[in-house]
């Protein structure tokens, strides 16, 4: 049945995203550390392991796929929801304070994806 | 007229879906059409709802684009932290637990490097532009790491409340150049495998960027870049009102 694919997803969700406050408040820090991570990494074995016992039927995978391909609609949703006026209008320092961060981390990336692939052990 | 945007304020997540199909099918039309799909309609549709958020924020005066327009305001919901990170999870069906293990210690790498290197490049844009007091500088550049960690940290080390609104600024402004960006560095940097995208989203570090970013690149990338993003605005609150703000005030006093 779909609503279980919806149930499970609301599951993972819900625990996950309580270990990420429980992992804030542990660490003194006024927010959800890492609650989205905690719940994909739940839903990945849960949903394995599900498959192994074979209780995951076809209707109830697609209760999950269905938020899957919502994805996308719920993003373009989010940007228009931004405070795009607020960037737009703060000026060159706003701008510049956003953009150069963002250029150094860009030029960082090939350098640690050939750091890590060359130990790799294959 | 009143008897219909009272209906629509009341249906407002049901109207929000309705408006983000009609401006998905366009934009698929302007990628077809227009670019011939050089540009992904996801892409279109994205930077379209940006544009929207602009004219929305400028119309109703409020700080939550478009949702702050009363017709509009199932966008708040449907494009809320809750839906989000719920669609968000369920993307994790499609990822690889052997790519992830394999991550571990260059994700952890990455997060680190993406908090300080962003925290350094806002400090220093601060310093260019003639700011000189510990509590200022760092929160610009704890702004710099993503528009969460700016306020927390400001509030933290208090700052006055123009440079929290900076630091906040500077975050949006991070994110939107992460979402419009990416698409078209993909293919410089090398982002077409989870394993890049993970140290990407650990990098980058925003949440809504990266998973935009992504979805308009490849969506098959989405759930590796959100997995590590997820730990860098709490890991970041963590790290820039403590041990980055000591750092600050032993080389600039206060």
């Amino acid at each position: 049945m779909i609503i279980y694919g919806v149930a499970i997803l609301a599951f993972c969700y819900i625990i996950g995203q309580l270990i990420g406050e429980f992992l804030g408040k542990l660490i003194g820090v006024d927010a959800n550390v890492g609650g989205v991570g905690f719940a994909m990494l739940l839903l990945i074995f849960l949903s394995d392991w599900l498959h192994k016992k074979g209780y995951f039927d076809k209707s109830t995978e697609n209760g999950i796929l269905f938020w899957n391909q919502m994805y996308i609609p719920i993003v373009v949703a989010m940007s228009a929801i931004q405070n795009v006026k607020v960037a737009v209008s703060s000026g060159l320092i706003a701008i510049l304070a956003g953009i150069v961060p963002v250029v150094i981390c860009l030029l960082t990336i090939p350098l640690l994806a050939k750091l890590s692939k060359n130990t790799k052990p294959n | 007229m009143e008897i219909i945007v009272k209906f629509l304020e009341k249906n407002g997540l049901v109207f929000a879906f309705l408006v983000v199909g009609l401006i998905i099918y366009l934009s698929g039309i302007i990628s077809d059409k227009l670019t011939r799909r050089k540009i992904p309609a996801s892409a279109i549709a994205i930077l379209a709802g940006l544009v929207i958020a602009y004219f929305g924020g400028v119309y109703s005066g409020g700080e939550k684009g478009i949702a702050d327009v009363k017709i509009f305001s199932g966008f708040g919901m449907l494009g809320g932290s809750m839906f989000r990170d719920f669609a968000i999870v369920s993307t994790a069906m499609g990822a690889s637990f052997l790519v992830l293990r394999r991550t571990g210690w260059v994700g952890a790498l990455s997060l680190f490097l993406g908090i300080v290197l962003s925290f350094l490049g806002g400090v220093s844009v601060a310093l260019i532009w003639g700011y000189r007091d510990t509590i200022s500088l760092t929160t610009i550049g704890a702004g710099a790491c993503t528009y969460i960690v700016g306020p927390v940290t400001g509030a933290a080390i208090g700052a006055s409340s123009d440079v929290i609104a900076l630091s906040i600024a500077a975050g949006v402004v991070k994110a939107i150049t992460v979402t419009i960006g990416t698409p078209f560095v993909a293919k410089y940097i090398g982002l077409d495998n989870p394993h890049t995208a993970l140290i990407y989203g650990g990098l980058m570090g925003t949440t809504s960027g990266v998973t935009a970013g992504l979805a308009a690149t490849d969506p098959k990338l989405v759930p590796y870049g959100a997995l590590t993003a997820t730990f860098y605005t709490g890991l970041g609150c963590l790290a820039c009102p403590s041990i980055l703000y000591l750092l600050m005030r032993f080389m600039f006093g206060g």
